[in-house]
């Protein structure tokens, strides 16, 4: 079993118009911008983008939307103070929002990975967002006094995640807050392409520090670590694994 | 009209909410004015931060050149990591908000009512881009949601409400709120005194808030 792939267009290959895509990252930590620049080459249009921002400045998200392959994105806070291809896509009706609270965006998809129909959360009850997009109320239900919304789990066709270093078989470790969404993310796709850092041999993840076992990745290829926001600062993450 | 009292300022503010977190609590602050309690918790008391996006034990921020981007706090920015803190994921950190393990959630607010439901996330201005994060999360999960926040708006409004007329983000689910006249409790029957600053009489807080406080 070797689940690396040699390029990053060789990871992406096969994600259809219209695929549901899962991306990792909060603000610019563990956002797989190589894997999105990928996916932007690779071309597939009319994406469902499911990640918790909508997009910082002019590359990575922000990127992809910008390029128009974006319908449709499931977020919990698109406004940013460098969210300005979101806004103004938004502003012209050109993309569609569902804004999930955080917690249950968490929730929905590590759902999905754990084969949980649907569940009934306290959070957003009694709020707009206890609401379908058509407006109509969410299922409620009052479970030992306290009052519950149902939520349905976020399925993704592909999830692009961010890690630090993996191995043939899938294994990754993360580096710092940059793990974020990726390990639910990496349970609640069909096909999860990871980019790391480092490409480690078998056995030499510590098998008590793993946080995604293999079993979860389909794909994984190693990229460059920039010295951007979006990559940790170079000199910090390159002394630890030195 | 002669004034008998002063405001706290933002630190006053930030170091009487401080005075009220014991040591061992786990809390998570807020974005804005909550991030400040942090530089006033008491010496000799250890408190454990929580960052929404997998932190615990979150430290100050770093000295400039030691930033690192893979360790940001919920407003993104820089920080650091206290010995002894933790890195987990999404999924577990609002596991451990909704969950009810965290002791105390210290955020701000546009509105809050007397019975303790929350306004923080929209004020529902047309054309406005909407962002939720992970303020309706931290509102119901806490064991205590205090909001601390301005008493008052810049048009003289009291922020403290018989019903919130902005976009709900929990409901009933403040139980106290830190302003810079006086701290109030918020229960089903209403609100509660529980200081004021010097000077400032049960009457005219009253008078500002424009609801009846119980003492």
């Amino acid at each position: 079993m070797n689940k690396i792939a040699s390029t990053v267009a060789e990871a992406l290959a096969g994600i259809p118009d219209g695929a549901t895509v899962l991306v990792g990252g909060f603000g610019t930590a563990g956002v797989p911008e190589a894997l999105i620049d990928g996916l932007i080459a690779q071309g597939a249009r009319e994406l469902t983008v499911v990640s918790n921002n909508a997009g910082n400045g002019e590359t990575g998200l922000a990127a992809l939307l910008k390029a128009g392959r974006v319908r449709r994105i499931v977020c919990s806070y698109p406004r940013q103070a460098d969210s300005q291809v979101f806004d103004d896509l938004y502003r012209r009706g050109r993309i569609e929002l569902e804004l999930v609270p955080q917690g249950n965006l968490a929730e929905r998809l590590r759902a999905a990975g754990a084969g949980i129909g649907a569940f009934y959360t306290p959070t957003g009850y009694g709020t707009d967002l206890a609401r379908h997009a058509d407006g109509t109320p969410k299922e409620t239900r009052c479970i030992a006094g306290r009052w519950h919304v149902l939520e349905y789990p976020i399925h993704g066709d592909v999830a692009l995640v961010k890690a630090e270093a993996g191995d043939r078989w899938g294994n990754l470790v993360y580096r710092k807050a940059a793990r974020n969404f990726g390990p639910v993310m990496a349970t609640a796709a069909r096909c999860t392409v990871a980019s790391v850092h480092c490409i480690v041999g078998l056995g030499e993840l510590d098998p008590e520090a793993i946080v995604t076992p293999g079993i979860h990745v389909s794909r994984v290829v190693q990229v460059q670590r920039l010295a951007t926001r979006a990559g940790g600062l170079g000199s910090a993450a390159v002394r630890q694994w030195a | 009209m002669k004034l008998g009292h002063r405001r706290r300022t933002p630190d006053e503010l930030a170091r009487r909410v401080a005075r009220d977190i014991p040591d061992g609590a786990y809390v998570n602050l807020g974005i804005g004015l909550p991030t400040r309690v942090a530089n006033h918790l008491g010496a000799g008391v250890e408190v454990v931060l929580h960052s929404e996006n997998g932190i615990l034990g979150m430290g100050p921020t770093p000295a400039p050149g030691d930033e690192d981007f893979d360790l940001i706090n919920a407003s993104k920015q820089p920080v650091t990591l206290q010995p002894g803190g933790a890195y987990f994921h999404h999924a577990d950190s609002f596991a451990m908000m909704r969950g009810g393990h965290l002791d105390i959630c210290v955020l701000g607010a546009f509105q809050v009512s007397a019975s303790g439901d929350l306004a923080n996330w929209s004020t529902g201005e047309p054309g406005a881009i909407p962002a939720v994060g992970g303020a309706m999360d931290l509102a119901v999960g806490a064991k205590q949601t205090w909001v601390m926040m301005e008493l008052l708006t810049r048009q003289g409004a009291s922020k403290l409400v018989e019903r919130c007329s902005y976009p709900l983000t929990g409901i009933g689910c403040v139980k106290r709120v830190y302003t810079d006249y006086a701290t109030l409790a918020c229960t089903p029957e209403g609100l509660r005194l529980i200081d004021t600053v010097e000077g400032l009489s049960h009457a005219e807080l009253e008078g500002l808030v424009g609801l009846r406080i119980g003492p």
